[in-house]
């Protein structure tokens, strides 16, 4: 692979740029590997990754139904942060959030990761004293955060309308080292990464059966034929539920649309992420200039990637009362994502009753910032066996009651 | 959007008007159960991609509940019916069968 460089945009600028390789490879499926990872977003590649540069397996093929990055890693609204409440969440977040720090440098690829910090509104006493506690939490879980006075909130956020009559800001959780990446590139740095090191990417491959014998995994068939393996992941979120009823056994996941929309580009008005959980809203601005604005999830389930149009409404509509001047802008676009959705909100990283079969799903409407820590812990868990970032994220954890609730802190936006 | 016909009062009634309930015809386990169906009636819920039973309010309306059948790959509508039975009733599966033959729900089938 041919390394990114100013030296290299100069040098392919005097030859008409004739020289830049493809960024992975597209090969045909091999008979049989070590380990094949189904799913390839940004949580999937990030396990064949890590895979490959924490425990040197490389014999591995990364499968995926459509084009990579093409699910909900390129559907989200782009938010890092790790101000959790519960202490396995802090833990696997903030790992995440500290490997997005150098992830440009160590693929040599450019992601994008603009830490200009994150501010998660308080408009109800109950989420006043909710987020001094998490911010107490934090504070004991070595993640830096700090409560901040609504003045605090209006010098970060000149835009905002502190005195809404419905929902004025008592003030925020603040998040300094949050922030925002180019999601796509996310998905891009780490296929290229992954191909580099010698695994096969393959799209356009639709798994149809997972087969086993005596309780343990063996293959997959697929659209592309049959394909032998010791270990397979699954990573697909919200089609986990059919891909696990493939290999037998049933997860505590149901599948909604999450919905995203985006405005018009205008000048840079707001350099930080807004969060406003009481709300259902989350806004962001993005380099182009386009004001990413995500909301809440759909109240049945669906497969559809489409969502209700009335909770966009409710979306715009609150935000309308927090930052007045949206309610000139044209919005551009909105989509939506199916998101896999748990008892706790919390995902699974976890072996299942499959022996060899491991899945990683259940991040509901917040995995994209978890896609370093994610595959780092799934990595490390598919390669040894065990992993302490993901132990406490085990899908055993409900019928043992050791949840890891974090739908009272964000029951939408996390 | 989504519509759906309430069995009760008749309105056709986009879903604004209502609230989704879940997974329907649940068996209830509880005090005397194995640790196992306890479990998986908490949160092992039905999650197909295709035939979904599923229970509905009218909140907004007569504000009773009522089941449908409704596929959650393309959004259509089966049917909606009472709520007053453990499971649809034949004419219910028989419509769900016409266009998805083969369907299966749990201990049901078409």
């Amino acid at each position: 692979m041919k390394r990114y460089s100013a030296f290299a945009v100069a040098r392919e600028g005097l030859r008409y740029h004739t020289g830049w390789e493809r960024a992975w490879r597209s090969p045909a499926p091999k008979r049989h590997y070590d380990v094949i990872i189904v799913g390839a977003g940004g949580h999937g590649l990030a396990t064949a990754y890590y895979l490959g540069k924490n425990f040197g397996i490389t014999n591995v093929a990364v499968i995926e139904k459509g084009w990579l990055g093409g699910g909900n890693t390129g559907r989200n609204t782009t938010i890092i942060r790790s101000n959790y409440l519960q202490d396995p969440s802090a833990a696997i977040y903030e790992k995440s959030r500290s490997l997005y720090e150098t992830l440009s440098q160590d693929f040599n690829y450019n992601i994008m990761f603009s830490p200009r910090g994150v501010i998660m509104l308080a408009q109800t006493e109950h989420e006043v004293r909710g987020y001094k506690r998490t911010a107490h939490a934090n504070a004991l879980q070595g993640v830096p955060t700090e409560w901040i006075s609504p003045a605090r909130v209006k010098e970060l956020v000149p835009i905002i309308n502190l005195e809404g009559p419905r929902y004025p800001v008592l003030g925020g959780l603040w998040q300094e080292r949050g922030g925002t990446a180019r999601h796509d590139a996310v998905a891009w740095g780490y296929a290229r990464a992954c191909s580099d090191m010698g695994m096969d990417i393959i799209q356009q491959c639709e798994v149809t059966n997972v087969r086993t014998e005596n309780g343990r995994v063996v293959g997959v068939d697929t659209s592309k034929g049959a394909i032998d393996c010791d270990k397979l992941g699954m990573v697909v979120a919200g089609n986990c539920s059919v891909l696990s009823e493939m290999a037998g056994f049933r997860l505590p996941v149901e599948s909604v649309a999450l919905q995203a929309l985006v405005s018009e580009p205008i000048k840079p008005c707001m350099d930080v992420v807004v969060m406003a959980n009481t709300v259902h809203g989350y806004m962001s601005q993005s380099d182009k200039g386009e004001m990413v604005i995500g909301g809440g999830t759909d109240g049945y389930n669906n497969y559809t990637q489409r969502g209700s149009f009335h909770h966009i409404e409710e979306t715009v509509r609150a935000l309308v009362e927090t930052f007045p001047m949206v309610s000139r802008l044209k919005m551009l676009r909105q989509w939506g994502g199916i998101v896999d959705v748990t008892g706790d909100r919390s995902p699974l990283i976890s072996k299942t009753p499959v022996q060899n079969c491991f899945v990683n799903a259940g991040w509901g409407t917040g995995g994209f910032k978890a896609i370093p820590g994610s595959g780092w812990a799934m990595a490390e868990l598919m390669a040894t066996g065990h992993s302490p970032l993901a132990e406490e994220f085990s899908m055993t954890r409900f019928r043992e009651g050791k949840f890891i609730d974090e739908s009272v802190a964000a029951g939408v936006a996390h | 959007m989504l519509i759906l016909e309430c069995p009760y009062c008749g309105v056709k009634a986009e879903e604004t008007e209502l609230h989704g309930g879940g997974e329907a015809h649940l068996k209830r386990f509880g005090p005397g159960s194995s640790d196992d169906e306890f479990h998986d009636y908490l949160f092992m819920k039905e999650n197909p991609r295709g035939v979904h039973l599923e229970r509905w309010r009218h909140v907004n309306g007569c504000g009773k509940w009522f089941h449908a059948a409704r596929c959650t790959q393309t959004l259509e509508v089966f049917a909606t019916y009472s709520a007053q039975t453990t499971e649809p009733p034949q004419e219910v599966k028989d419509k769900i069968s016409a266009k998805r033959p083969g369907w299966t729900w749990r201990e049901f089938e078409g």
